[in-house]
């Protein structure tokens, strides 16, 4: 990302991002709740297909309205978007009508021959979900295979000369400590590595509390980041770490409503990814005037396009760098939007976390598409952080990462 | 970062997108997937108007830049042109 500015203005980017674009620069697409998949910290509690999914032709016609807004290109995910049948042909309408794609997948159907069809275009980009430089830790998060499904399809893209596509990586209290084996996964198949922070989002609200990062663990991804700076993305996940110091890369702004939305299978427009609730819901693409009416004219967006007020966090010496943080985490684990982070590195969020609200009081996602008949049944069977107070931290030792966890079987 | 030739000919990248937006405008690389913000509608304004301008001085003066202001618009052209958001042109 270049930002040029001749002029002698002192204003910064994201003072004129606060009030808004005219399109999103960043939009998340989900084009189906199905998946292969039942990820324990799915942010969209995906699982099973949606009757109401958007058809064939209604997603060309989303299509047709972001190439008449000029979105340049569009995330898509899920689900598993490769499960949809369509999902080629949707793919190839979009980059034909100079909507480029950008598309999340576990790698199930990421083949030799697909991974060669996908390096020939220049306008797809592929971004391959991987929670563990190992499959212990994967897959405990992810599912039993799910490690070598998405080694198979880096190296088919790998064998295909495919280069630079992203391994997408949640950084959990598990996989922190794996940050350079992640990069040497990405090193070894010409890929980038994408680092995202964990959502109490969907299904990720059950599992917040044992897999986000213990504070000595935000320093050191912290510390990481800094040290690896634009070699590394981040979609601009970690701009509550910006408090420890200086700012990251990136523009550190909550984005929702103002350069990012979300579309999710059904066509509900929604401020950002991780806010899957009514709260966040600014209208449906099925509506009159399409998605560039709700963008336009939403409520919610038009209320989310002004400076943040920093309530709570107003007097603090970092609410200019980290802005109070993420507006979904904070809705979700039942903090005050205009207060500090779950994560505030200054511990401010962690004080509030004691007196919130019981599980049962919490807000919950609007739409469960889960799994009925998985592995995952609720409370989410996940022992990884149970850890012997008689051990080290995981994150202070350079040994197996599962070391002082007894995983019950 | 390079100094471009401000008396050679210059267009946008054929792979660049550049959409126009109240503070200024974003350009999009399709072939390295990089985006660009330009904060002012003059440099806008050069950059649409390299294809048609025998020169970048041409372009420039066409915004209306005069002397004293150039130098800020030849910097900026040169990081356009580093992330190849912009390729020299050959008649």
């Amino acid at each position: 990302m270049t930002l040029l500015q001749p002029a002698t203005r002192p204003t910064r980017l994201v003072d004129l991002f606060e009030y808004g674009l005219d399109a999103p620069i960043c939009l998340t697409w989900e084009l189906t709740y199905a998946c292969n998949l039942s990820c324990v910290h799915c942010l969209s509690s995906s699982g099973r297909r949606d009757p109401r999914e958007l058809t064939t032709a209604e997603a060309k016609a989303v299509i047709d309205e972001l190439q008449r807004m000029q979105v340049f290109y569009v995330n898509i995910g899920g689900g598993e978007p490769t499960v949809r049948p369509d999902f080629w042909e949707l793919v190839d309408y979009a980059t034909d009508h100079q909507v480029g794609v950008k598309f999340s997948t576990n790698g199930v159907k990421i083949s030799p021959e697909v991974a060669r069809r996908l390096t020939a275009s220049d306008y797809v980009d592929v971004q391959i979900s991987l929670d563990g430089a190992t499959a212990e830790v994967n897959d405990h998060v992810r599912g039993p295979g799910s490690y070598d499904t998405a080694l198979r399809a880096m190296q088919n893209l790998f064998d295909a000369g495919f280069e630079g596509f992203k391994i997408s990586v949640v950084c959990t209290r598990q996989n922190i400590c794996q940050l350079d084996e992640f990069k040497a996964i990405a090193d070894r198949f010409k890929a980038q590595l994408r680092l995202t922070r964990l959502r109490p989002s969907g299904r990720g609200a059950d599992v917040w509390d044992e897999l986000h990062p213990l504070p000595e663990q935000q320093r050191e991804l912290y510390d990481w980041l800094v040290l690896h700076g634009e070699e590394v993305l981040t979609g601009d996940s970690f701009f509550h770490l910006s408090a420890f110091g200086g700012a990251l890369p990136g523009l550190n702004l909550c984005g929702a409503g103002r350069v990012v939305c979300l579309i999710d299978p059904i066509g509900d427009v929604y401020a950002c990814p991780f806010a899957i609730h009514e709260e966040f819901l600014a209208g449906n693409v099925r509506s009159p005037g399409g998605f560039q009416t709700v963008w336009k004219t939403s409520e919610l967006f038009l209320r989310l396009r002004n400076p943040q007020n920093g309530g709570a966090c107003s007097s603090c010496a970092f609410f200019d760098s980290c802005k109070g943080g993420c507006m979904a985490a904070k809705f979700f684990t039942g903090l005050p939007i205009d207060g500090p982070d779950p994560e505030c590195v200054q511990g401010y969020g962690e004080q509030l976390l004691k007196n919130r609200p019981q599980k049962g009081g919490l807000p919950q996602p609007s739409d469960d598409h889960s799994h009925r008949t998985t592995r995952a049944p609720r409370p989410v069977p996940i022992t990884l952080s149970v850890r012997r107070v008689d051990r080290p931290p995981v994150s202070a030792c350079a040994e197996d990462p599962l070391a002082g966890f007894e995983p019950v079987r | 970062m390079s100094s471009i030739d401000l008396d050679t000919a210059w267009d946008l990248h054929p792979k660049v997108s550049v959409r126009p937006e109240p503070f200024g405008a974003l350009l999009y690389h399709f072939g390295t997937r990089r985006l660009s913000f330009l904060k002012d509608r003059t440099l806008l304004s050069v950059v649409q108007g390299l294809a048609a301008a025998p020169t970048v001085r041409a372009a420039c003066a066409a915004a209306g830049i005069d002397d004293h202001d150039l130098p800020r618009y030849h910097r900026a052209l040169g990081v356009l042109a580093d992330s190849s958001m912009v390729i020299e042109r050959h008649q």
